[in-house]
């Protein structure tokens, strides 16, 4: 198979009085056709990485190529075959939506009929034919992203780089967005995607590598993760927050390892290795302490709890309306 | 160069409809030199005395100046806010001229201050300003004026993409500005000024393009000595305003292709 995007060996430090590597040795392969999740927490290299593959920021050492041309050396040839979607919407606020789909259509050169034909088959696209023509500056924030997303694909680039994409957004908003970057894929796009969300990785990737201080610290498919951190788990919810504590204690009885302990979904898990019959045990135990269980599950491993045992550190604190 | 030329006009054409949704910003653009010209002009016309002529055509030259040294924050700020919102990243993704964002931007600031320059000489015609010589001599002072405007915007330019936030943008100003535009000649004549005040202000570059203009308009000028630029002041402006240009455009240019908001 074709690699869309080929990183060996990049390391970059930004100056400043702290200097530390932002990138310390990142290879990464993405096979044409397919979706490359980059997860990891705020400051983990993500960006990064993203901006020295859009030709944005020149890594220290390192070769990277994307669609065959080399970053470094053929930035124009990259650029010409690139569509990059930000954290921030990138949108000119004074112009209408229409108005900035043709401005970038004009500066891909793609000539002015294509350009035309094109910015409004993606307004319709993304569902902002009603507010094409009002300025930027009237639009909610999911509409927003959702320009962005439509100026980068504009030029249906074979390569697509989109940094969080989603942050912030709505449910119906990040659902449509999951669907026009899945379209892509279909029509033989590549996409290289960062997040914060683990379940959007989980939903949408191929393909993750889990990025922690600048490096990589697990690649695979979400599955491949999944395994590595080895057994299913058994989810135990309490009925009330007073007994979490007591649940713990408990559950913690039946594994080896710590209960991953969620106060707010009042939820403890642990890895279970005994299946059917352990559940069973832990049944009769709970019944036994009289805590009240409001939900009880055996299930493959989350990713949440697929980044925890990797990085052996919290996951980053998920925004409001993020996907449950 | 013809996709400079063509991504150039793209962004030039992106300014022109922020200003056809904002015409205000046309309105704040000149109303400002215009109450200039008006309170220097009409109100203290009468009470200030320059050798040789009106100070109504004397203060013309400076408040000319002083709009188009005023690129220097429009540009700055518009530049960062570019940087700010994400719009720079996404157009040096593009496969598109490296030049084009900042001719596009310098080009429409220059136009716009170029419109209040229009409108400052009719409302300075009014008012009594007239000009006293040939066609070359006011096109040639009307073109030192738009250079300086060009360099202007250039050198904002290169702040905004250095500095790249609006508050230390407007710190700069005010510290650069006040000094550079009161210790020349454009509204006081150095001729009045104790003897340290009256060297800084006629080696003031801003003083030897004023008093440039002023000569190529046949206005009423202030030699405030006999120093070189007090001299020669179009020669001197000429290549002040030339030195100006040729430095800042590769250095904004080259700032831009590494540029990133943070």
């Amino acid at each position: 198979m074709d690699i869309a995007i080929q990183a060996e060996g990049l390391r970059k430090r930004y100056g400043g009085k702290q200097a530390k590597d932002a990138l310390n040795g990142v290879d990464l392969s993405v096979p044409a056709g397919t979706i490359f999740g980059l997860l990891g927490p705020n400051g983990a290299g993500k960006t990064t990485i993203v901006r020295i593959l859009a030709t944005l920021l020149s890594a220290d050492s390192g070769e990277a190529g994307v669609a065959g041309f080399d970053v470094r050396r053929q930035p124009k040839e990259v650029r010409r075959r690139i569509g990059l979607t930000g954290q921030y919407a990138a949108v000119d606020e004074r112009l209408t939506g229409r108005e900035n789909l043709r401005l970038i259509g004009t500066l891909y050169h793609l000539g002015r009929s294509a350009t035309r034909v094109r910015a409004d088959e993606l307004l319709e696209q993304l569902d902002l034919t009603d507010a094409a023509d009002r300025p930027v500056k009237t639009y909610s924030g999911g509409m927003r992203r959702r320009l962005d997303l439509a100026a980068s694909l504009i030029a249906e680039p074979p390569v697509l780089f989109l940094d969080e994409p989603t942050t912030g957004l709505d449910l119906t908003s990040r659902l449509t967005l999951w669907e026009v970057i899945r379209g892509q894929v279909r029509g033989g796009a590549t996409v290289l995607l960062t997040t914060q969300y683990l379940e959007e990785a989980d939903q949408l990737a191929d393909r993750i590598a889990v990025l922690n201080n600048g490096g990589v610290i697990a690649e695979g498919t979400p599955d491949e993760l999944k395994d590595r951190v080895g057994d299913d788990r058994l989810r135990v919810t309490a009925a009330s927050a007073k007994d979490v504590i007591e649940l713990t204690k408990v559950l913690s009885r039946f594994s080896g390892d710590e209960p991953l302990v969620d106060e707010e979904r009042r939820t403890v898990s642990v890895s279970m290795t005994e299946g059917v019959r352990g559940i069973a045990t832990v049944a009769t135990e709970l019944a036994e302490a009289g805590i009240p269980v409001a939900d009880f599950q055996l299930s493959r491993p989350s990713m949440d709890e697929v980044f925890l045992s990797l990085t052996g550190d919290a996951p980053q604190p998920v925004a409001e309306g993020a996907v449950a | 160069m013809t996709e400079s030329l063509s991504d150039s006009l793209a962004l030039i054409g992106r300014h022109l409809r922020h200003l056809a949704r904002v015409p205000e910003r046309l309105l704040s653009v000149t109303l400002m030199p215009v109450m200039y010209v008006i309170v220097f002009g009409f109100l203290f016309g009468s009470a200030m005395q320059v050798e040789g002529g009106d100070y109504r055509e004397y203060i013309m030259a400076g408040i000319f100046a002083q709009v188009m040294l005023a690129n220097l924050q429009t540009t700055a700020v518009g530049v960062v806010d570019d940087l700010r919102n994400g719009l720079v990243d996404r157009f040096r993704s593009l496969p598109m001229s490296r030049y084009a964002v900042l001719i596009g931007r310098t080009v429409s600031d220059l136009l716009l201050s170029s419109i209040a320059v229009v409108v400052m000489a009719v409302v300075g015609y009014l008012i009594g300003w007239r000009v006293h010589t040939g066609v070359g001599n006011i096109v040639a002072a009307f073109g030192l004026l738009l250079l300086l405007g060009l360099g202007a915007a250039w050198l904002g330019a290169l702040l905004g993409l250095s500095l790249r936030n609006v508050e230390a943008v407007s710190a700069v100003m005010s510290m650069v500005m006040m000094p550079l535009t009161f210790l020349s000649s454009a509204f006081i004549p150095p001729s009045g000024l104790p003897g340290w005040l009256q060297a800084i202000t006629v080696w003031n570059p801003l003083s030897s393009v004023v008093e440039a203009v002023r000569q190529l308009f046949g206005n009423p000028s202030s030699v405030g000595d006999s120093s070189f630029p007090a001299l020669h002041p179009v020669p001197v402006a000429m290549v002040l305003v030339a030195a100006m240009i040729a430095l800042a455009m590769p250095l904004a240019a080259r700032r831009y292709r590494t540029a990133s908001a943070r």
